[in-house]
């Protein structure tokens, strides 16, 4: 099992209704952790919608977790 | 000069184009992007930005490197706005300048269509009803109580302004 910890934006944010959350898990990368806090929180949109970000830096969805990373689902986005 | 900002203060425009002067270049473009009182048919009343400040600085720089790469220009600059924004703000600013004007223009066309889809920043509005909604983001919440919501399509909503 690792340690994650995740932070939560904008409408995940409030989805959630949390900043962000400290989870043990047995997910192996952050697709499976995403179907985990998916299903937790009702996140409503598919990982093929979003992007995600491992210790701050775009990452890929099979990309293996380590113990202590810091995960950010990112919901679309709409700046500008 | 390449510079990325984020800030909850006013974005002084002026000062940032002076930054820009440079006496090799014979042409500045600029874009800025406003709050405006209306999105897909609703009166909005104000916005608020959220941004995920580490992870959008970093692109932000990215993204301003690859236009001064791609065109050739010899400085470029943005500062986004975040936190609660009101109608005629200035929510984005972007500055370029070149020796040449095209290169100028399509740099600053660059920049904000990237910083359209790549910068993580949410925008929450606050419409005139009372209602608030994140754009582009309907679905991001699950309603298990409904049973029509795969029927009515997943197609989210483009930002009008696109």
């Amino acid at each position: 099992m690792k340690t994650i910890h995740v932070h939560y934006f904008a409408a995940f944010r409030d989805q959630a209704g949390r900043d962000e959350e400290t989870v043990t898990t047995a997910a192996r990368d952050p697709a499976a952790l995403y179907a985990e806090l998916q299903a937790a929180h009702s996140l409503g949109l598919g990982a093929d919608r979003l992007k995600v970000a491992v210790n701050d830096e775009f990452a890929a969805w099979d990309r293996p977790l380590q113990d202590g990373d810091r995960i950010v689902f990112i919901p679309p986005v709409a700046g500008g | 000069m390449i510079e990325f900002d984020l800030t909850r203060d006013a974005i002084d425009t002026e000062a940032w184009r002076r930054r820009l002067l440079d006496p090799h270049c014979g042409g500045y473009a600029a874009f800025e992007g406003w709050i405006r009182d209306h999105n897909e048919g609703q009166q909005v009343r104000r916005l608020e930005y959220e941004v995920y400040e580490t992870l959008a600085r970093t692109e932000g720089q990215k993204i301003l490197a690859e236009a001064v790469e791609r065109f050739g220009v010899n400085g470029a600059a943005c500062v986004h706005r975040h936190g609660s924004l009101e109608l005629g703000d200035v929510a984005v600013w972007i500055g370029v300048s070149a020796a040449h004007r095209d290169e100028a223009f399509k740099a600053c066309r660059y920049i904000i269509d990237e910083i359209k889809v790549r910068l993580p920043i949410w925008k929450k509005e606050h419409y005139v009803s009372g209602d608030s909604g994140w754009v582009n983001c309907e679905r991001c919440a699950t309603h298990g109580h409904r049973h029509d919501d795969i029927a009515e399509g997943a197609t989210e909503t483009a930002d009008v302004e696109r």
